[in-house]
């Protein structure tokens, strides 16, 4: 083909971007000062809203970028508030309690993540369910626990209940922050570029040189971290800790559910969808049976025909990127009158990693 | 009316046009053969005719009748086989069995697995043996036989002698050679071009995904093709003659 | 301890023939499908429903039920795998997950969280038992289960390797494209098997009923064992599926035997162990655990 003469622009922040990020700054600020104006039962739905998108965005984590997808996640759930309970028995102070957890938790999916990241698609799903349901039964033999009658996190009853709930409601608006921060950051940094090669097709990754296992696993540590600290925030805001509950396959049904209808793989996707979820639950969460067979419905028909969700099909159509991850380059509109670069194939813009 | 007839066809594989714009027909008993360098579109365009890949604009007609959005599997029911490059042959079944899936479409002829294994005896022992444990040539005859099975009208030939040793191209050659004969057609994408203008009746060259030249085996030199081969001689597309 | 051998391998006749549609499927469309057990679930319940409104005998029942099922099969396949399929490998995950919720709350909504059985429909068929020397008494029922498992492996074995129709489906897993070449058609075969798959599914739900009891939330574990018996007899074989059946049981047994809740941990726990014997000797991920051929690139 004839040399295309104007060279594409490669560029990262878009003006959209650089105003998204000034109010990304301002809504946590609001967020931060809003227990002072909330009722009780709204600070509670807030700290649940945080647990939503912490578990989204760390699911996306993991099967957007990573190309895992785990049906097995409320393992990490459930042990975030196992650790939680066991280390505040032992003494430990209950808010430093659930923090400990999560790191716990991390550590524990490394050796984890040594034998499950040899699996792969359908076989790693459905393994980590097998991991998630024999955690489960393990933790149900802990004296502690006693079963499916469960224990509470009876120490955290030592704080005033509204010096509490505003605990750990900032808990959770900070383990969000951070969470998200740290995944922002590692898409942006020069992980990143290796992970997105990876989403895109890790045979060719794989063979250029990318990390394809070091980089799968530091995603899985990161989830599994980051869900723990979910599974002890969650236990902070509910007190009593019944396996059943905490080991509920349900948790990873919702997370799928919040990814698959944001838009899985892209960073802002997650948190729409747990948004989405989240007004889904206030207003339907009631009618439940049927309200459970929806979730389910919409995740079929989303994985059928709006693949890419709702944030994806909106960045495809409008080209709208809030916090860009990538590079984009812009192709100038030309083609070389052979035929080779047809309109549509020069779209305006394209991410590339 | 051609038997085989394909009218400014385009196929595209994501931003690349592989083909792009070919014309051409072949006659019923004729030996068509297919060259020009890698990339030019060749297997494209033979896949395409097997219906292996939608074209992006143009038709493919069988004895007139447009088969442009005929599935792959009936156009073997129609008269249209593949030897595809690199074989791809069922490696997990047999020989006997690879034979057999050629009969699926059911299309009446007189091939059967005993005339193949008769055409190419070298099966004969290998007859219950899985394919992934065949030579080359074993594995190259296999999949003859398996496109010969569903007694095609036209037998679409895709670089049967690539990996092989030239004593058992040789072999390979001498069983087309008994098909052309019989009366067979072929279209046969060769890079070897001595023997591409040795078996075909009319050759085509295609450089960067276009008919480059075209005239019979006969009348046209190693010289003219070679130039053709390598854009060095350009005949304006679409003066093909009908 | 023998008589709870024997019971043990008789119970892997069902951990088979609940796994062996979960492997088909896997080695012809190479999808897992993880509304499998709620599949299952769902085919008892059709025979309960069928059993306690209209006194059908459950086995006069599977006339009905397993053609249903088989209709279910092509439809899930036509409808939904097939689009989701060309979405990549991970997207039939998401979708049959999905469907797995649908099924499991519908059960729910229609039926209640009452556990059901279809014992009490069967007559003395759910208890009575032959003796066998050595004072070891077997159950008919777990026997006909095991004996069902054989056949039916037995039978989609000479149908995979002795029809057009086997042979047809066998290429097709092995690489749809040059099936549609030789004239295969790739989309019929997929339907088919998926049919087969889900007849399998009907079978199995008919013994979990019959065997013991189900609620609507029972499908998951139901796909756990599934899939734990298809990996440990590897996928590529039918009769490892039968092994992998046995094995699952007998470590279930074993588990039992040490602990009272240590059952389901030794099934688990014994999964694992030869998962990761194979993982640190085959290093071919999941496809050379299950001894299959990686499929060809297209």
């Amino acid at each position: 083909m004839s040399a295309v003469s104007t060279s594409p622009v490669i560029e990262r922040g878009t003006a959209t971007s650089r105003i998204a990020a000034i109010a990304v700054a301002v809504i946590i600020a609001l967020l931060a000062i809003a227990p002072q104006f909330l009722s009780a039962g709204a600070v509670d739905r807030m700290t649940a809203l945080f647990v939503y998108v912490i578990l989204a965005a760390m699911w996306n984590a993991l099967a957007g970028f990573g190309g895992l997808v785990s049906v097995g996640q409320q393992v990490f759930f459930g042990l975030g508030a196992y650790f939680a309970i066991r280390l505040a028995d032992a003494g430990l102070n209950p808010f430093l309690a659930l923090f400990a957890s999560g790191i716990i938790v991390g550590a524990v999916s490394w050796p984890l993540s040594l034998f499950m990241l040899r699996l792969r698609n359908g076989e790693f799903a459905i393994g980590m369910w097998v991991i998630a349901a024999l955690t489960h039964l393990l933790v149900n033999l802990d004296r502690l626990v006693q079963g499916e009658t469960g224990t509470s996190l009876i120490s955290l009853n030592a704080y005033d209940a509204g010096a509490r709930r505003a605990a750990i409601y900032w808990l959770a608006l900070a383990s969000m922050t951070a969470l998200l921060a740290i995944l922002f950051g590692l898409l942006r940094g020069s992980t990143g570029a290796a992970i997105r090669a990876i989403r895109d097709n890790e045979d060719a990754a794989a063979s250029v040189g990318v990390r394809v296992t070091g980089t799968k696993r530091l995603l899985f540590v990161l989830a599994a971290f980051g869900i723990g600290i979910a599974g002890a925030l969650w236990l902070a805001t509910s007190i009593t800790f019944q396996p059943k509950t905490y080991f509920n396959v349900q948790w990873t049904a919702y997370m799928i559910f919040m990814v698959l209808v944001g838009g899985i793989g892209t960073f802002e996707g997650a948190i729409l969808g747990a948004l989405v979820f989240f007004l889904i639950e206030t207003w339907f969460g009631g009618t439940g049976v049927w309200y459970l067979v929806g979730l389910g419905a919409t995740a079929v028909l989303f994985s059928l025909f709006l693949p890419r969700g709702l944030w994806g099909t909106i960045e495809e159509r409008f080209g709208l990127r809030l916090l860009p991850v990538g590079y984009r380059v812009r192709f100038p509109a030309a083609t070389d009158g052979d035929g080779m670069l047809s309109p549509q194939q020069a779209t305006p813009y394209r991410e590339k990693a | 009316m051609s038997l085989l007839a394909v009218e400014d066809l385009v196929v595209r594989h994501g931003l690349l046009q592989a083909v792009r714009g070919v014309s051409l027909t072949i006659e019923r008993g004729e030996t068509l053969a297919l060259v020009g360098a890698n990339g030019a579109g060749k297997t494209t365009l033979l896949r395409a005719i097997a219906g292996a890949h939608q074209p992006a604009a143009g038709r493919v007609l069988l004895s007139g009748a447009d088969l442009t959005s005929v599935p792959s599997h009936k156009r073997v029911g129609m008269g249209i086989a593949l030897v595809p490059e690199g074989r791809k042959l069922f490696v997990q079944m047999t020989v006997e069995e690879n034979l057999l899936l050629g009969k699926t479409t059911g299309r009446p002829g007189d091939w059967s697995v005993d005339k193949v294994l008769e055409m190419f005896p070298n099966l004969k022992p290998r007859r219950h043996a899985k394919t992934g444990h065949l030579s080359g040539g074993e594995q190259q005859a296999t999949a003859i036989g398996r496109a010969l099975m569903s007694n095609p009208d036209v037998l679409l030939l895709d670089e049967v002698s690539l990996g092989l040793s030239p004593l058992i191209v040789d072999r390979v050659y001498a069983a087309l050679q008994g098909l052309i004969a019989s009366g067979t057609t072929i279209i046969l994408v060769e890079q070897d071009l001595n023997r591409a203008l040795a078996v075909s009746d009319r050759v085509i060259c295609m450089l960067e995904g276009r008919v480059a030249l075209e005239g019979p085996s006969k009348q046209v030199s190693r010289e003219d093709v070679t130039k053709a081969y390598f854009g060095l001689h350009r005949k304006s597309p679409g003066s093909v003659p009908a | 301890m023998s008589n709870q051998i024997i019971q043990g391998i008789l119970l892997g006749g069902y951990y088979a023939l609940i796994a062996c549609g979960l492997s088909f499927m896997f080695s012809v469309m190479r999808i897992i499908n993880l509304a499998h057990g709620s599949l299952a679930v769902f085919a008892a319940f059709a025979l309960w429903w069928l059993a306690s409104r209209f006194h059908i005998s459950p086995l006069v029942g599977l006339l009905i039920v397993l053609p249903l099922m088989a209709a279910t099969g092509w439809a899930l396949q036509r409808f939904l795998l097939e689009r989701s399929a060309r979405g990549g490998a991970l997207l039939p995950i998401l979708t049959t997950f999905g469907l797995a919720i649908v099924i499991d709350n519908l059960l729910f909504e229609q039926f209640g969280a009452d556990t059901r059985s279809l014992a009490p429909y069967i007559g003395s068929l759910s208890y009575d038992s032959w003796e066998w020397p050595g004072s070891i008494y077997v159950g008919k029922l777990a026997v006909i289960m095991f004996a069902s498992a054989v056949i039916l492996l037995g039978g989609l074995q000479l149908f995979l390797t002795h029809t057009r129709l086997g042979r047809s489906i066998r290429a097709t897993s092995e690489d749809p494209d040059t099936a549609g070449l030789v004239g295969v058609d790739a989309r019929r075969a997929n339907a088919i098997a998926a049919a087969i798959a889900m007849v399998t599914v009907g079978l199995a739900g008919a013994f979990l009923g019959m065997r013991a009891t189900f609620d609507p939330y029972a499908g998951a574990p139901q796909l756990l064992f599934a899939f734990e018996a298809a990996v440990i007899g590897g996928a590529g074989s039918l009769w490892g599926t039968l092994i992998g059946g046995i094995v699952l049981a007998l470590a279930q047994t074993l588990g039992a035997q040490v602990h009272p809740q240590g059952f389901l941990i030794g099934g688990h726990v014994a999964f694992l162990i030869v998962l990761f014997i194979r993982l640190s000797t085959s290093g071919l991920g999941l496809r050379g655990l299950l001894r299959l051929p990686t499929r060809k690139p297209t």
